[in-house]
């Protein structure tokens, strides 16, 4: 799909020369891997023995019920090692980690799972590892702080700029140009340079590859549509790579809409008519800038979808139109997170909650033999703070302020 | 004269020549005047006007705070531009822009160099456009007569270095230590050799930078370069004590 790093015209390495040669040597290993098939089964069976691969494809009876359209199937990366998709890319960085001999990772977090996936790998690796991490994003995602730091690594809360996700990758990338000879960089999502979007999409494709299978294991036929959350991309391509040929299968992707794609308060890049095709963090997108290239604040409810800019592979494939793009607005994820709680049981996270918000309107206006995947990148435990806010619960607000007397006793 | 003949000639009266470095619109444009009047004043031969960018990548804690202080009072790219017509115009040393590339792609980069060129500016200084990305970018500065500085760096490789000098114009800029702006830089043994290698792959004038704050580190490049480049330094030596504190700095270093 990709000639030197570029999807039609996004992608590339716009990186400063003293990374160059890094780049080269990341390109050279990913590649060597990937060309060796016992590369991806010793891949495939770490995944399984450290963590819960292949993970659960569960038909959601009651809401398919419920609604009286589609029939709806629920991916469970939730139930993956640390809560979510992000550990399949950070353990495949890992192996690529210890062939290249290097001896730390560091890596940028905005709701706290990549950093919390990437310390976990770095102790079972026996890594050193230091986390970037914005210093709003620090106060709101407090519990995983805790568990980085309990894992071993060095949180660094980063103070500049708009002290979110894409400031910790900006200072992650001012580390790896001082550090490169020891220190690999783990990229969280399918964005940055060459080869970053490509190695992180080639790891996260074992949950659609899964997906085929137990599909025709379970209903003898492709799904007809697929709904992913999008923030850099990630989990999106993860489910969405292994059906970009079978064009019966319709693939839609939902981004952050937060307070509506017309109050400037969002995180749409593709779907919104804000996105304006930029050059930043290494590469070429589609970004929320203002008219001289500045990039603008973006807003979600979901701390891991309020991302500047988005995969160079997406935005190909939205020009492409393989792959149709939507908003949900943070109520909106909110109310489906509910039903999801109420009706199946689940507890998504709040950006995959995005990718059930769009496709339970859906679900209704489609006829029953219609068949519909809603990728549950991650679990909503990490997210009990902002949801317990978000859903006015008073007696969660009541423990919270017995909690904080009793540290004030001390 | 090119930016190349202007530092040969500048270079028979002196041992090495000094660029210095200011972040347009930080702490604002009235005292970028005042400052760049002081470069001038203290026989400083080339100034680099940094555009700000909210993503400045290569740029350590200093420079990035002042890019982030400069876009927060509303500096636009049309303010920089204008700045550059007016010192260009009234100093007779060159000036160059420094910038991230999506200032040029933001205003299509055939129009900013145009408008580059327009306002006097020599050449240009674009960290994240390594050569691979760089067609479009080193056409432009040739139709509008710019000089694209390119980077050479400490982990280069010779042939890497020799392709570097194919396409670069007015100077080469060698980092001469892995990292961002800012920290100090010790200069070695391993410095020399890059120097070296840097000087094997092109005839063109090598400015050396980054972490440059002592007149220990110009007497250490006197002979070896024909340019030390002052960047980081000279924000923090103006944040703390000012005009006067700038004006003896400057001075020291010579």
């Amino acid at each position: 799909m990709s000639t030197d790093g570029y999807y039609g015209r996004f992608g590339g390495a716009f990186i400063p020369e003293i990374l160059v040669a890094t780049l080269s040597q990341l390109k050279k290993e990913f590649y060597a891997a990937k060309n060796n098939p016992e590369f991806w089964q010793e891949y495939v069976s770490l995944m399984s023995s450290y963590s819960c691969r292949p993970t659960p494809l569960t038909f959601a009876e009651n809401l398919t019920r419920d609604l009286g359209g589609a029939k709806i199937y629920i991916k469970r990366e939730d139930l993956n090692h640390t809560g979510a998709h992000k550990a399949n890319n950070v353990m495949g960085q890992g192996l690529l980690v210890k062939k290249m001999g290097k001896s730390r990772v560091i890596a940028e977090t905005g709701a706290g799972q990549h950093g919390v996936a990437t310390a976990t790998m770095a102790a079972k690796f026996g890594f050193d590892c230091t986390i970037y991490m914005g210093e709003v994003d620090v106060e709101r995602q407090r519990p995983n702080v805790f568990w980085m730091e309990q894992l071993g690594a060095t949180v660094v809360p980063v103070r500049d700029g708009t002290r979110i996700l894409k400031d910790a990758i900006n200072e992650a990338l001012r580390d790896w140009s001082k550090n490169m000879d020891t220190t690999h960089y783990v990229l969280g999502t399918a964005c940055g340079p060459h080869p970053f979007p490509e190695m992180v999409a080639y790891f996260q494709s074992i949950i659609g590859q899964e997906l085929k299978q137990q599909m025709l294991a379970q209903e003898g036929r492709l799904p007809d549509q697929i709904y992913a959350c999008v923030g850099g991309g990630s989990n999106a391509l993860g489910i969405f790579t292994e059906f970009l040929k079978d064009k019966q299968v319709e693939l839609h992707g939902v981004e952050a809409g937060g307070e509506g794609l017309n109050t400037g308060r969002h995180a749409s890049r593709l779907s919104s008519k804000d996105g304006r095709v930029g050059v930043a963090q290494g590469y070429k997108t589609f970004f929320l800038e203002d008219e001289e290239g500045q990039m603008k604040e973006t807003h979600s409810v979901a701390a891991g979808l309020d991302y500047v800019g988005v995969s160079p592979i997406l935005a190909h494939l939205k020009e492409t139109g393989r792959i149709l793009f939507h908003a949900a607005t943070d109520s909106e994820v909110i109310e489906a997170m509910r039903i999801a709680m109420k009706k199946e049981g689940l507890i998504p996270a709040l950006e995959s909650a995005h990718a059930f918000a769009y496709a339970l309107q859906q679900a209704p206006k489609l006829s029953k033999d219609t068949i519909m995947v809603i990728n549950q990148s991650g679990r909503g435990d990490k997210d009990i703070f902002t949801i317990a806010d978000a859903l006015g619960d008073d007696q969660w607000k009541e423990f919270i302020k017995q909690k904080a007397k009793s540290y004030e006793s001390y | 004269m090119n930016l190349t003949e202007y530092i040969r000639e500048k270079r028979k009266t002196k041992k090495i020549l000094f660029m210095t470095h200011l972040v347009c619109g930080y702490p604002d444009f009235e005292t970028n005047r005042e400052i760049v009047r002081i470069m001038v004043d203290a026989g400083v031969d080339l100034i680099e006007l940094q555009i700000p960018f909210s993503e400045p990548i290569a740029d350590g804690p200093v420079i990035l705070r002042a890019n982030q202080l400069s876009l927060q009072q509303g500096t636009h790219v049309a303010d920089c531009l204008s700045f550059m017509k007016e010192v260009s115009a009234q100093y007779p040393i060159p000036f160059l822009f420094m910038t991230y590339y999506n200032i040029l792609f933001s205003r299509k980069v055939d129009n900013f160099c145009r408008e580059a060129e327009q306002t006097g500016a020599s050449g240009l200084i674009v960290p994240d456009i390594p050569l691979e990305e760089g067609a479009e970018y080193l056409k432009a500065c040739s139709d509008f007569h710019l000089s694209p500085i390119l980077l050479m760096t400490i982990n280069s490789s010779p042939e890497r270095l020799r392709l570097i000098a194919k396409a670069g114009e007015g100077f080469f800029y060698c980092v001469a230590r892995k990292g961002v702006t800012g920290p100090k830089t010790h200069f070695t043994q391993q410095t020399i050799d890059f120097i070296q290698r840097c000087h094997k792959a092109t005839n063109l004038p090598l400015a050396v930078g980054l972490g440059i704050s002592k007149r220990e580190d110009f007497e250490f490049l006197q002979g070896k370069v024909d340019i030390a480049v002052i960047g980081s330094a000279i924000i923090r030596v103006f944040e703390q004590g000012g005009y006067e504190a700038l004006r003896s700095f400057l001075k020291g270093l010579r």
